[in-house]
């Protein structure tokens, strides 16, 4: 009996199991195929990019494009770097950054660790207009801002580059919400052990919020970097503070026989942020999406 | 915890002490600028500097909303926000869903479409400007060569600088929809599959909804995003063309109020305050449309 019964129920789910095989494959095979597409979206202006500063200008215009440097002109890197004064705007825009980092995480962790931790009078009203600072684009208050760097005579100035950005209510929101998921042991047994304020701040909370204190520096780091108003209205036609974004704009107002070396500083600037972003993904994608999932 | 009345007042001043920086700092460059901006919407920069302003109150808001000047400006503006952030999503959320499961090479993809994100307005500029450089040959090797080129013509510069922006928009948005993905609960996908739904079923109906505060989030981080751009423009089309072609979006519109041989304060103040009421009405409506959206959902 079961030897006759057994063939017919062996032979239906077969075709079955190889159609989920078929469709597991297509499945695996679209998605690679949407991944090589996404990716070649993203690398090609990269790439070409790359190519193009290795170019010889005449090459430039060629048709069709060159898609590899067969010649390649690597003098266009240093030329980038001492005749597009990209050492010093590279060196202007990582002490632009260093200030605006390194403190914006000291105000930041003191601002956190009163709402956190500290009694006082008004603390959700207080809270409420810190948080509300994240309601007014820097844009909004750019013309004001200007005058008032303007009339402190900080125009072409470090501190004028800088100071506007020194608290920011985005790290205090993240402090706050990293030191309150904190042990509320901690707390108490600090205190028992006669720790005050300043030294519980300093031996327990800082080393335990190590990791999103990282994800707040590599965020603020990314934007300092990358920002490009301020300091183009900041350092006017000077170049004593101009950064690496606003040498970039001078690099493109260059003629076509300059196209590559103009690339090849782009590239410069490009690069160190690339090896940032593999070192420090997972800083990156934790203070990006702080706020989009509970 | 009971503190006593003396404890109590020390952590007073110790919270005053440690508020003090960041508050110092929001009053000065955040909070004084920006109600500054309503006091000076209601003087008129004189015609010539040196020159008193002149008070003329609310007429002046009156006279800029009302010039074919400002409504070009905001009509670029929401163009080029309606360009980049649907399309900026959608794609980051496909290359998510792509990216989603742990195969082979994940990780490579992964990096690869969060490095745009890292990208400055200045650096996706030079790349964009040189592949949309009518000399250059990629364009005309892919058969478009319009003329006047791609970033002089009133048809086209706009929708290029979009194109450009959607793809330094990518890598944010990739990075927020995976988060998103991956902080889904993997039983209820799960289920909805052994209920014999289909991936595409189970992606809208289930992925989707479960997914809106994500993409709630995403929508008013990439309007925010498209309202500030600026450098694509002040580095590929410069002041002198961007009304011209229609490329004047607001930001644009206030460095030209407050740049220049003329600078008018009185009206970077009055463009100002319609920017933050434009961003503050877009965020405040997404977050009644999703809301909706979640709750409608939840049933």
């Amino acid at each position: 009996m079961p030897a006759s019964s057994a063939p017919p129920q062996l032979a239906s789910p077969a075709p079955k199991v190889t159609h989920h095989l078929l469709n597991y494959r297509l499945r695996l095979i679209a998605r690679y195929l949407i991944l090589t597409l996404g990716s070649l979206i993203v690398i090609i202006p990269i790439y070409l990019a790359i190519v193009n500063s290795l170019l010889v200008p005449s090459q430039l215009a060629h048709q069709p494009p060159p898609f590899f440097p067969t010649n390649p002109q690597w003098h266009t890197y240093p030329d980038a770097w001492s005749s597009g004064h990209l050492g010093v705007y590279i060196r202007n825009s990582l002490i632009q950054t260093i200030i605006i980092v390194s403190l914006q995480i000291v105000t930041s962790v003191l601002a956190a660790f009163a709402f956190a931790f500290l009694e006082f009078p008004f603390k959700r009203t207080l809270f409420v207009i810190f948080l509300s600072t994240l309601m007014i684009p820097f844009e909004v208050t750019v013309t004001q801002n200007l005058s008032t760097i303007s009339s402190l005579g900080w125009m072409n100035t470090f501190q004028g580059l800088t100071v506007p950005f020194l608290a920011t209510g985005f790290g205090v929101f993240l402090l706050r919400q990293a030191f309150l998921s904190l042990p509320p042991e901690l707390r108490e047994a600090a205190l028992l052990d006669g720790y005050g304020n300043v030294r519980f701040l300093t031996r327990v909370v800082l080393p335990l919020s190590r990791p999103v204190i990282a994800a707040l520096a590599v965020f603020s780091f990314l934007g300092s970097w990358n920002q490009y108003l301020w300091p183009l209205l900041v350092s006017g036609n000077d170049n004593k503070i101009r950064t690496v974004q606003i040498g970039l704009k001078q690099l493109a107002a260059t003629q076509l026989d300059q196209i590559n070396v103009s690339l090849a500083g782009t590239v410069i600037a490009f690069l160190p942020l690339i090896i940032l972003l593999i070192i420090f993904q997972k800083q990156l994608v934790r203070s990006l999406t702080a706020g989009s999932v509970k | 915890m009971i503190l006593t009345p003396k404890a109590r007042r020390k952590n007073w001043g110790l919270a005053a002490l440690f508020l003090f920086p960041s508050l110092f700092i929001f009053g000065v460059f955040t909070f004084y600028p920006f109600f500054e901006n309503f006091r000076l919407a209601m003087f008129q920069t004189p015609p010539y500097p040196g020159l008193p302003s002149k008070y003329i109150g609310f007429s002046q808001y009156a006279s800029i909303l009302s010039s074919s000047e400002f409504m070009q400006s905001l009509l670029s503006t929401l163009f080029f926000v309606l360009l980049v952030v649907p399309t900026g999503l959608l794609l980051g959320l496909a290359l998510a869903v792509a990216a989603h499961k742990a195969l082979r090479g994940m990780a490579i993809f992964r990096v690869i479409f969060s490095s745009t994100v890292v990208t400055s307005v200045a650096v996706g500029a030079l790349i964009f400007g040189t592949l949309m450089n009518p000399i250059v040959g990629f364009l005309p090797w892919l058969g478009i060569n319009p003329n006047p080129p791609l970033l002089q013509s009133p048809t086209w510069a706009l929708p290029s600088i979009a194109a450009m922006a959607i793809w330094q928009f990518l890598g944010l948005s990739f990075i927020v929809m995976l988060a998103g993905l991956q902080s889904l609960p993997d039983d209820v996908l799960e289920a909805s599959r052994v209920d014999g739904a289909g991936a595409w079923t189970t992606f809208w109906r289930v992925t989707v909804p479960m997914l809106s505060p994500t993409i709630f989030f995403g929508l008013v981080v990439g309007t925010i995003y498209a309202f500030q751009t600026f450098g694509q423009i002040d580095i590929l089309i410069g002041s002198q063309n961007a009304s011209q072609l229609h490329v004047n979006v607001l930001l644009y519109y206030i460095y030209q109020s407050i740049q220049g041989t003329n600078p008018d304060p009185g009206q970077a103040a009055v463009l100002s305050i319609v920017l933050f009421v434009i961003i503050l009405i877009f965020t405040l409506l997404q977050l009644r449309f999703v809301e909706r959206r979640v709750h409608y959902a939840g049933k």
